[in-house]
C-alpha cells in the first residue's frame, strides 16, 4: 500500500528545512454524518521526525488539526544524503513511517 | 383552439423570437474576442496566462499562501490515486487509455468536445464514464472522489498545454455553445445571481470571505482540491454548489446545461494553459 | 427588474397573511394550498429555475400540517407558492434579459 507520508528535506548551510504532507482523515469526533451520527474521532496523536538517531521535531496533534495535515519546520544540522525518518501514531493505534533522504 | 394557438404563436414570435433568433446565431469568434478584451482591459497588470490561477491572479496575499501550499500540493494524493486507477485494467482486461486519443495522456485540454454522433457536448468526466460503461463497469458518481481522482490525474498530464476546444461547423454545436452562453449570463436562484454576476462583474472582489475568480480560464484548474471541502472536487461538484449558494436548486450532475456552460467557458479560455488539478481556499 | 420581483413577492406574502388571519385553517385548506404550491414549484423545476427556499418552505409546510398546525401550514404553503411563482417569473424575465448581459 502506498505510504501516507510525503516528505521533502532540503539542507542549506547548517540547517535543513523539512516539509511533510500526511494523508489522514483527522476526524475530530465533533462532526456528524448525513444520518446525524457522530463520526468517531480518528486523528494522529504524535508525529516524530528523526535524524542521526535523535528526534529533531515532535508534533502532538489532536482534533483541531485538519484532514491531510501539512507541516513545515527547520532543524540545525543535516546534510545531503542523510536519512530522515518520519513516523506517526493515531488515537486508534494505527501508524505509518517512512525514511527519506535529505536533498 | 387553433385560433388561440395561432394568436399565442404570433405573440411569442413578436415579443420573444427576434432576440432568441439573433442569439441562436451567435458568433463564437466575436464572443471570444469581446470576452478576452474585457478581462485584459480590466486587469492590465495580470499576465494573460495567469488568469487560469483564479483568485490568485487577483490577490497578492492569497497568491503567497497558494505558492506555499503548492510546494506540497494537497491534491498529490488524488493524482496518485488517479494514476493507479487509470493504469488498472477493467474486469474485461481493457484499459481507460484505449478509449482516448494518445492513450488518454495529455488530452484533457481537448474537452469538452461536441459529439456529432449524439449531438451532445461530452465533457471529460462523461467520456470517462462512457468508457467504463462500454467496458462493463459501473459509472462513477460525477460529484465524488473516484471521478475527481481520475480527472485530477488526467489534468496533471496536460499541465501547461493550451486549452483547445472546437465548435465545429454544425448548427447543433453552435446551439450547444449558445445555450452554454445563455446559462452563464442568466440570473437564477432566490439571490438572483448569474455566473456573470460574480465572475464577470466582480473578479478580485470578495463574496463573504472568498476572493472571486475571473471567468477567463475558470475551467483550466479543474478538478480542484478545495480546503473548504477538505478534499478534491469535480467540475460537477463546483457547479452544483455554486447553484445552491445562490439558492437555486442544483441540476443533476453533468446535465445538458452544465455541459453546455463548461463548453462555452472552455472555448473562451482557448490558448490559456491547463493549470489543473488546482488548489483553492 | 429584481426590485419588481421582490415587490411582487412582498405583496403576495402580505396578502396571503391577511387572507388567513381571520378563520382557522383546516386540513382541506392545507391540501389546497399545498397542491397550488407544489404545482408552482413543479413549473419552476420544468423551467430549470427552482429555488432551494421554495422547496424548504414546502417541507416546513408539510411538517406543520403533520403536527396538526394547519394555520401555520397554510401560511407556509402560501409562502412556498409565492417563492415558486417568483422563480418562474424570474426565469421568464431572464429568457428575454440575458442577452443584454453578454460581453460584446
Amino acid at each position: 500500500m502506498a505510504s501516507t507520508i510525503r516528505v521533502r528535506a532540503i539542507a542549506s548551510g547548517d540547517t535543513t528545512q523539512v516539509q511533510s504532507l500526511i494523508s489522514h482523515p483527522m476526524d475530530s469526533g465533533f462532526v456528524k454524518d448525513s444520518k446525524g451520527q457522530i463520526i468517531p474521532p480518528h486523528h494522529i496523536e504524535v508525529v516524530e521526525f528523526e535524524h542521526g538517531g535523535k528526534v529533531v521535531f515532535t508534533c502532538l496533534w489532536g482534533p483541531a488539526v485538519s484532514k491531510d495535515p501539512y507541516v513545515k519546520f527547520s532543524f540545525k544540522g543535516g546534510k545531503k544524503g542523510d536519512d530522515l525518518k518520519v513516523s506517526w501514531v493515531d488515537n486508534k493505534g494505527q501508524s505509518d513511517s517512512t525514511v527519506a533522504k535529505v536533498q | 383552439m387553433l385560433r388561440k394557438i395561432l394568436i399565442a404563436a404570433a405573440i411569442v414570435a413578436g415579443a420573444v423570437q427576434p432576440l432568441w433568433a439573433a442569439d441562436r446565431a451567435s458568433d463564437p469568434k466575436a464572443d471570444f474576442k469581446a470576452f478576452r478584451d474585457y478581462f485584459t482591459n480590466r486587469f492590465p497588470k495580470v499576465a494573460l496566462d495567469d488568469f487560469v490561477n483564479g483568485p490568485y491572479s487577483m490577490d497578492e496575499g492569497l497568491r503567497k499562501q497558494w505558492k506555499a501550499i503548492d510546494e506540497f500540493p494537497p491534491y498529490e494524493f488524488a493524482v496518485e490515486k488517479g494514476k493507479d486507477m487509470f493504469a488498472t485494467p477493467f474486469k474485461n482486461g481493457k484499459t481507460y487509455g484505449e478509449c482516448f486519443a494518445n492513450k488518454g495522456v495529455g488530452i484533457r485540454q481537448t474537452y469538452p468536445q461536441f459529439d456529432t454522433k449524439s449531438g451532445q457536448v461530452i465533457t471529460l468526466d462523461v467520456a470517462l464514464n462512457q468508457c467504463r460503461e462500454a467496458n462493463g463497469e459501473k459509472p462513477f458518481d460525477y460529484s465524488k472522489d473516484d471521478m475527481a481522482a481520475l480527472t485530477a490525474y488526467m489534468a496533471f498530464t496536460s499541465r501547461g498545454k493550451p486549452m483547445d476546444i472546437k465548435v465545429p461547423d454544425d448548427p447543433r454545436a453552435l446551439t450547444a455553445y449558445t445555450k452554454g452562453k445563455e446559462y452563464f449570463y442568466t440570473r437564477r436562484g432566490q439571490l438572483n445571481f448569474s455566473c456573470a454576476s460574480c465572475h464577470v462583474q466582480n473578479p478580485g472582489n470578495h463574496i463573504r470571505t472568498e476572493v472571486l475568480a475571473p471567468a477567463l480560464g475558470i475551467m483550466n484548474a479543474m478538478p480542484i482540491y478545495r480546503s473548504a471541502w477538505g478534499g478534491m472536487g469535480t467540475t460537477s461538484r463546483r457547479l452544483r454548489s455554486c447553484n445552491s449558494q445562490v439558492r437555486a436548486t442544483p441540476l443533476k450532475a453533468e446535465s445538458e446545461e452544465y455541459r453546455d456552460v463548461e463548453y462555452y467557458l472552455s472555448y473562451m479560455a482557448n490558448g490559456l494553459p491547463i493549470s489543473g488539478p488546482g488548489a483553492r481556499p | 427588474m429584481r426590485t419588481r420581483t421582490l415587490i411582487r413577492l412582498a405583496v403576495l406574502t402580505s396578502v396571503a397573511g391577511f387572507a388567513t388571519a381571520s378563520v382557522a385553517a383546516t386540513a382541506e385548506d392545507f391540501k389546497a394550498a399545498y397542491e397550488k404550491a407544489e404545482t408552482a414549484d413543479k413549473q419552476a423545476a420544468a423551467i430549470k429555475d427552482q429555488w432551494t427556499t421554495a422547496g424548504a418552505e414546502l417541507k416546513k409546510a408539510k411538517a406543520a400540517a403533520d403536527a396538526g398546525k394547519f394555520d401555520d401550514a397554510v401560511k407556509l404553503a402560501q409562502d412556498a407558492e409565492a417563492l415558486a411563482n417568483a422563480s418562474v417569473a424570474q426565469a421568464k424575465e431572464q429568457q428575454k434579459l440575458w442577452p443584454e448581459a453578454v460581453l460584446r
